[in-house]
């Protein structure tokens, strides 16, 4: 069992609702407005990260913007050999990505294994013209060049430590805290 | 999670619902534009069929490819079986090229077990003789829960030759323990001895089982065994025992047929009930990959142990 431990609040509940705000605004001015995107949430946290985002596009263009789910477990090159560890959850992308710009949402950006697989898993999905991404925070440490577009905070961390992104829609409250996680022992 | 897949009646209900939940997941991949992911990319597969099978062959093969695995097949008629090697010589040689899993069919019980003794590799069973066919009674599973969602409490019947059938034993240890009640319905002579044992109804009238059960799971005559003399005549084996339309209406319920393939249409099945809409043959099929996938892609993750 994991257990956390709380070091540090990073984003409470309004700051976390403004820089959603402000990432909204910087896709639409870079992206030229919502016309041609696709949000691609990525499991876990991504997925209700890209709605909030959606959401805020909304009130500022009011747009509908499209919104899938991505699970990249099966594009992993270190599917770590936990029966836990194997289990999927829902890919749903209801549109044809082919030719759009495709927004991937995560929470934490980290070595950038997962977003490998997951432009690998876009990429058999459709041909996007342009794939951009949005990540809550860049905790530094990356293992590949990868880099985000949209980044709601830039947080260097050490390795003994994580980030832990909670959303108002499945943790009941927003905020990003700085924790440290230690094996309990049993 | 076991490391190997023997039989059904070694895995726990947590096992058997890991594996066809994620049995589903595979099926979303099989609906992508490109049904295909680089999960097993470097491991290698064998496919060890010292029996004729057409289904479970060729969705074994699929299964691996679209999980982009290396894939050698091995049939018994040009290898050096014929030539006399022994089972364990085989396996020890295909085991020497490195090999990551091996899926076996072979006429005797006990096979995969034996070849678990014999090499590290990952073995699946893919039919032992009248032991068990683990993917097959999964697959059925899965296309109950696929159509009538839980199969907690469920009632499924399995017809005709149960003596002879491995099918038979993986759904009755699959279903029972996912909570469903298991119905065996044929001649006297088809039903192994003492099979209450295995906490089942047995019924020998077909009317019967139809006015219990919410499924029939109708299983191939194999006529490759009808000289036993197990049963008088095929036309017999029809009138008492064969599954048709007119049966089923005589009972005011939706009823689930299900088929393992190959079928013998006209014989255990009235001919146009197969592609009727009671029918989820096809679906079985469809899922069978699907699944097959799902147990590949678990037990490729499974370490050996210390």
């Amino acid at each position: 069992m994991k257990k956390e431990k709380y070091l540090a609040e990073i984003i409470d509940p309004n700051g976390f609702q403004r820089t959603l705000r402000r990432l909204a605004s910087e896709i639409l001015e870079q992206c030229g407005g919502a016309g041609n995107l696709v949000f691609i949430g990525l499991h876990t946290r991504g997925f209700p990260l890209a709605k909030r985002i959606i959401e805020c596009v909304k009130t500022e263009e009011n747009v509908d913007v499209p919104i899938g789910s991505l699970d990249v477990t099966l594009y992993r090159d270190d599917i770590n050999h936990r029966a836990e560890s194997l289990q999927m959850q829902v890919t749903d992308v209801p549109m044809d990505i082919a030719g759009k710009t495709v927004i991937l949402v995560d929470d934490v950006l980290y070595t950038g294994r997962t977003i490998r697989a997951a432009m690998d898993a876009l990429i058999d999905l459709g041909r996007p013209a342009k794939i951009r991404l949005v990540v809550m925070i860049d905790r530094g440490h990356r293992d590949l060049p990868i880099k985000a577009d949209f980044i709601g905070k830039y947080l260097p961390t050490s390795l003994g430590e994580e980030v832990s992104v909670k959303l108002k829609n499945i943790d009941g409250e927003d905020g990003v805290y700085l924790v440290s996680t230690e094996r309990e022992e049993t | 999670m076991n490391r190997h897949l023997l039989g059904l009646e070694y895995c726990s209900r947590e096992e058997i619902e890991s594996i066809i939940q994620t049995g589903f997941s595979f099926k979303e991949v099989l609906s992508r534009p490109i049904p295909k992911v680089p999960t097993l990319r470097g491991k290698t597969i064998v496919n060890l069929f010292f029996e004729n099978s057409t289904r479970t062959r060729i969705s074994f093969e699929l299964a691996q490819k679209r999980l982009s695995a290396d894939t050698v097949n091995f049939s018994v008629a040009g290898s050096s079986v014929a030539k006399g090697e022994s089972l364990r010589d085989t396996i020890r040689n295909i085991e020497a090229m490195k090999i990551d899993m091996v899926v076996v069919r072979h006429k005797s019980p006990g096979v995969p077990c034996f070849l678990t003794e014999c090499t590290d590799a990952v073995i699946i069973n893919a039919g032992d003789g009248l032991h068990e066919h683990p993917t097959q009674g999964l697959l059925d599973i899965m296309t109950l829960q696929e159509k009538l969602g839980s199969v907690e409490g469920l009632k499924v019947v399995i017809v005709g030759d149960i003596l002879h059938s491995r099918v038979a034993r993986s759904n009755i240890y699959g279903l029972q323990k996912l909570g469903a009640k298991v119905a065996l319905c044929g001649p006297p002579t088809l039903i192994p001895v003492k099979a209450e044992q295995w906490g089942v109804e047995i019924f020998y009238d077909i009317g019967d089982a139809i006015r219990w059960g919410d499924v029939l799971n109708i299983l191939r005559i194999q006529l490759e065994r009808q000289s036993a003399g197990l049963f008088p005549s095929r036309r017999e084996y029809t009138q008492r025992f064969g599954v048709t339309l007119e049966k089923l209406r005589r009972v005011d319920k939706e009823i689930t047929i299900m088929h393992p393939g190959p079928i013998n249409r006209g014989l255990e099945l009235e001919h146009d009930l197969a592609d009727s809409e009671f029918s989820v043959i096809l679906d079985q099929v469809t899922n069978g990959v699907a699944l097959r996938m799902a147990v590949l892609y678990l037990k490729s993750g499974v370490p050996a142990q210390e």
